[in-house]
Order: C-alpha cells, then structure tokens, then sequence
C-alpha cells in the first residue's frame, strides 16, 4: 500500500494536530455568518445567557455546527470502511450511489406518501442505503468485484435513482420546492432537530466501525489470510455494510446527498497514519467534520448573507482535488 | 463478409451486421410512424403517410407536418447523434463508461443551459446556444486536463468523473438561485425533454449531423478501429494519432452539444446504444453505424413509451432513458460478473 508501513509516523501527534484542527474549524464555524461575530462573542455566547448573542449562538449557529460534526464524522467514517472494504481507492458513498439510494427513498417518501418530518423519512433513507449498498456490491461482482466494475455498477444505479428523482420532481411542483434545497445538500435544510434525532444511529454506527476496525486489517491480507488471523470476513463484509448504511443512511436524511467527502478524508489521512485502519479511522472521524465544516463556512463567506449550500461547495472542490489527484497519480486503476 | 468499393472509400459489410442494422432500422422508422399516427388526433398510419409526403388533408398535413414531424425528426437525430458520440468516447477510451454521461460533457451542456436560464432568463435559442457552447468548453476542458499523460482511456475518464461531480455542483448552486418557474422549466430541460420541439430544434441538429456524420463514419472510422487497439498499434498501423483523436473528440463532443441543444441531456443513450449495437451486430469493433441506428431507435421507442406510459401525463423522453438506460445497465453488469467488462484497469 504505502512505504510508510516500514517506519511508522508519528501517529499521535497527527491525532493532536487533527483533533486541534477540528476545535479551530468549529469555533469558526461558530463565528463566521451573516452576523460575523469574534471569539470573544461567541464564547460568551455559548456560555452566558444574558449575552446578546446567546440566541444566534445557541440556537441556530451551534445546533448547525454540530450537526456538521456529525455528519462529517459518518461520511469520512463510511468513506474509510467502504475503501477498505472494496480495495477501491475510489469508493465514496456519493459515487457508488448509497447517497443516491436514501435520497430516491427520501423523495419517495415526501411525495407519495406525505412524509414531511425527519423522524420520519429517516427510515425511508436507511432502506434506500441498504437496498443500494446490497444492490452496487452484488451488481459489481460482489467478492469478485473490480474497483472499476464497482464504479460502473454505482454510476449505473446513480443515473437510474437521479432519473427517478427527476420523474417525482416533475410531476409533483409542490415537492420541487420543499425538495430542491435538500437535493443539493445542506446543514441548514432540516433544523436543529436533526443533529439530536440522527445522533443515536450515528452512535450506533460509530462503535460498529470501532468493532471493525480490527477485522478490516485483516481482510485487507485476503480472505485466507484474515480466516487465520481469527476474522470471519463474511460477518466483516455484512457488518460494514449495516454500518455504511447506518451512516449514510443518518448523514443523508439530516443534509441531503453530500458527495466526495467520503472520498476525499481517507486520502488526505492515509499518508499521515498508514494504512492501519484503526488510525486511519479515528484520524479520518476528526478530519472529515473538518471538511465539512470548513466547506460550509467557506459557503457562507463566499455568498454573504446568503450561502452557498456544502454540498455544492464540497461537489465544485472535491471533484476539483479528484481530478488532481488522478493528474497526479499515474496508476490508478478505473 | 463482404467488401464494398467506391473509389477511396470500403466499406466492410458482415452479414449479421446487416441483418441487424435493417431490422434496428425498421424498429426506428415503426416507432416514428406511430409516433407520427398517434396522439390527441389519432390517425391511420396510412393517412399519416399520406401527410408527411403531401397528398393528405390539410389538417392531417398540419398535424403531421408542423406538429408531430419535428418532435420525430428530433428524436431520430438526437439519439443518432447521441449514440455515435457514445461509441467514439467508448472506443477512444477503451472502457465502456467512456460516454458523455459520465465524462462530464452532459453536466457542461447543463451547466450552460442553466446559466442561460438563470442568469440571461433567455428562450429556447439561447437555451441552446448555452448548452452547445457549455458542452464544447467542458470537452476542452477535459482533453486538456487529462492530455498530459500520453495513454487517454483511463484518465480521460477519471478526469471526467472529476469535472462531472465540479459542474454538478455548480448547477445545484445555478439551481437553487432559480426562481421556482425557472427551476421548474430548468428541471425539464435537465431531464431531456422532447415535448414541443420544433423545426427549429430539428434542422440545426440535421445540419450538424449532415456534416460530422459522413466525415465520421467514411474518415475517421477506420483510424478510430486502429486507435481502440492502443497508442502503440494505432502508430504501427500508420494512424496519426493525436491529430485523429483530436478530430475525433471534437465530433463527438460537437454531436452531444448539438443533441442536448435540440433535446437536452438525455442521458443514458449515449452510453448504452453501442453496447446495445455491439450485442446485437456480435462485431467488436466500435459499431459506429449500428450505434447511429440503435441510437436512433431507442430514442423514438423511449418517446413512444413515455408518451404512453402515464396516461394524461407526458413524461419526458430523458426519465425513461434513464431508468431503462440504468437498469440495462445494471442488468448487464449482473449478467456479465465474470466477464472482462468494466474490469479494465
């Protein structure tokens, strides 16, 4: 995988330096808006009742802010266990469709059945993941599956749900409306009762991954290899698909189909860390909410006082570093 | 097999290659006619015949002929169009996700239509235009950003999977900074649509067929074969390879422009009509006839059905292309796992 196997880096420092870098991103994210606000305001903000921002602070701009810790979290999470599971250096869950999947599932949801609450399309995007997840992993060869017959399989699922999308969205304006914000992906598309609502199956989600941590090392030796070493690779394979599908599943049903997120943190982590997936995972859950938040503040400073939604901003700079890093990476393999 | 000689130009022709071009042919002008006949005012097809050449009724002849002909003829052509510049990419890339989809070259029509939407709140004209000139500017985009490594297939398309997700993006923003009216009639644009198509969508497209088409099926057909069997062999063959396959990027980037100005992205066609054409002709070449003429037929029968399928309501052309082109696509992946498709790396 990587020469840095042979002299291991310097892990916990890299560990600091991310977790550090997380605390800076979120009292940004915390200071930066269409009332830009200096530290100073914002901690007595948080902090003091009496302050006058204690309403901007408490109520809209932290619930945002830690609903951006979330996701980013699960989608860097799911980004990792997916690129493992697959050895596909390109596997993300917006690519492969999973987020595709949950959104086709939401869409239904609001449309043909009325749904109009969290709490409720919740679980019509945890069944549009699962169904996808299975759906891409055994349309793309399942155990046998090639990075690139994967890629084929995720964009062939992703153009029929958009297909399907689009039909719901044609034939019913009203639900264009309400639709069109959450289809392009947002922090501020559902509230503040959303970071509460999705944080128990994001939870759930996060000790799967810590559970397999372990076991994905092992398999990434091959299925022989892993057996010897004690893992069970088809209880690895199924449990880190219920736990992609928990993550994507939460993070789409809060923000919409965010792209590239998954894609991009394992890859920005994995010359730090090495190919551990034990480190590479807790590095990637501090990195990824980096990324997320730092798109969404950059979103609101690049279209004061509007904004421009993160998962446009992480879409146009994803995409971007994607083609970078294939200009500079001969031998990636479709 | 047999070998047709005109002067400089042969044309290799294998019987089931023929057999299978006639019969996609018959299913193409079939689904046109009926396309033709039906609708609010049924006619026989006989009489809608009678209309296209002249001899029929006035008002049969203003139905057909200003009505229902061009919506036809859009559809004959944007999914020819659509299906050669679909089997140039997947030759030229030598991967079957090489079609405009997928590299990104559906998103810069998009992207240009919408700012001509969004920002210019212009008609169908500029519409088109917008679509045309976004198309043309993500196609050198691309070429120039994967160029700098010498073998094209792989990069082309990561480069363009790259550029695909950016001009997502970028829509989503020109999209949510639409007035709901816009959005909606942006949304239908995106989709592909073919509903009140006009001459005026037809014969542009039909100009820019008439031109690219012949040039390259008679020019360019025999070096694109030679260039789908690698760099290497392609300069062996005497084929100058960067000049053909700069020519050959501009046509099929110049077609795709030239269908999503007339129809809009319509998405799928591109990508599963030459595999279609290469299944049914049993030829592993790029099929690049068969695929004008699958193409072709795909798109009228999509029409057709979508017209159909939701009674009182006119789907557009572009979600059945989608959800068939899709589950195609899907099928064959789950059909083919052992095979070799896709697995190029």
């Amino acid at each position: 995988m990587s020469p840095v196997l042979s002299r291991p880096p310097r892990r916990p420092a890299v560990l600091l330096g991310s977790v550090a870098l997380l605390v800076v991103t979120a009292a940004l994210s915390l200071a930066v808006g269409a009332k830009p606000m200096s530290l100073a305001e914002v901690w007595s903000g948080l902090v003091d009742p009496q302050a006058p921002a204690y309403t901007v602070v408490r109520e809209m701009r932290l619930p945002r802010t830690l609903l951006g810790l979330e996701v980013g979290a699960a989608l860097g999470l799911a980004g990792g266990v997916m690129q493992a599971l697959t050895r596909n250096p390109l596997a993300d869950p917006g690519l492969l469709g999973i987020n595709a999947g949950a959104s086709a599932a939401v869409v239904t949801g609001i449309s043909v059945l009325g749904i109009g609450s969290l709490s409720g399309y919740v679980w019509f995007a945890f069944l549009g993941a699962a169904a996808v997840s299975v759906l891409v992993w055994a349309v793309g060869g399942g155990r046998t599956a090639t990075p690139g017959r994967l890629a084929l399989a995720g964009a062939a699922v992703n153009a029929v749900l958009y297909a399907y999308v689009s039909a719901v969205q044609l034939l019913d304006t009203a639900s264009l409306d309400a639709m069109r914000f959450w289809t392009v992906g947002s922090l501020a598309a559902t509230g503040a009762s959303a970071t509460l609502f999705i944080a128990p199956f994001i939870a759930v989600g996060l000790i799967a991954v810590a559970v397999l941590a372990r076991p994905l090392n092992a398999l990434a030796l091959g299925d022989e290899s892993a057996r010897a070493l004690g893992a069970r690779p088809a209880v690895v394979r199924a449990g880190s698909i219920v736990a992609i599908t928990l993550l994507c599943g939460a993070a789409t049903a809060a923000c919409g189909p965010i792209v590239f997120v998954g894609l991009l943190v394992p890859h920005l982590v994995r010359p730090l860390t090495g190919p551990d997936m034990r480190w590479l995972l807790v590095v990637s859950a501090f990195v990824a909410p980096v990324v997320l938040l730092g798109a969404d503040v950059l979103g609101r400073v690049l279209a004061r006082p509007g904004e421009v939604q993160v998962g446009i901003v992480t879409a146009v700079a994803g995409g971007a570093f994607f083609v970078w890093a294939v200009r500079r990476t001969r031998a990636v393999a479709v | 097999m047999t070998v047709l000689r005109a002067a400089t130009v042969s044309v290799r022709l294998r019987p089931r290659s023929v057999v299978a071009g006639l019969a996609v042919l018959a299913v193409a002008l079939g689904c046109a006619l009926l396309l033709l006949s039906t609708g609010d005012y049924p006619l026989s097809p006989d009489a809608a015949l009678k209309a296209v050449l002249g001899s029929g009724t006035p008002a049969d002849a203003y139905i057909v002929q200003e009505l229902r002909a061009p919506r036809v003829v859009t559809a004959l052509l944007a999914g020819a169009a659509l299906a050669l510049a679909g089997a140039i990419f997947q030759a030229l890339t030598r991967n079957p996700l090489g079609s405009p989809d997928v590299l990104g070259f559906t998103q810069g029509s998009a992207a240009g239509a919408l700012v001509a939407i969004v920002v210019t709140g212009g008609g169908s004209l500029t519409l088109a235009a917008g679509a045309l000139v976004g198309g043309i500017v993500t196609g050198a985009a691309i070429y120039l950003l994967a160029v700098r490594h010498g073998s094209h297939g792989n990069h082309l398309v990561l480069v363009g999977i790259g550029v695909a997700a950016v001009l997502t993006g970028v829509n989503g923003y020109l999209f949510t900074r639409a007035e709901i009216t816009d959005a909606s009639r942006a949304m239908l644009w995106l989709t592909g649509s073919l509903d009140g198509r006009g001459w005026e969508d037809a014969l542009p497209l039909l100009a820019v067929l008439a031109v690219v088409v012949p040039i390259v099926l008679f020019g360019l057909s025999r070096p694109l074969s030679a260039l789908a069997l690698g760099d290497d062999q392609a300069l062996a063959l005497g084929v100058r390879v960067t000049p053909v396959r700069v020519s050959l990027l501009a046509a099929a980037v110049l077609l795709c422009s030239a269908a999503a100005a007339a129809a809009g992205p319509v998405s799928f066609v591109a990508l599963t009509a030459p595999q279609v054409a290469r299944r049914i002709t049993g030829d592993p070449g790029p099929n690049l006839l068969s695929s004008v003429l699958v193409g072709a037929a795909l798109m009228t029968a999509a029409d057709l059905a979508a017209q159909r399928l939701v009674p009182g309501r006119d789907l557009p052309v572009g979600v059945l292309t989608g959800i068939l082109g899709g589950a195609y696509l899907v099928w064959l992946l789950a059909a083919r796992r052992r095979s070799s498709l896709g697995g190029r790396s």
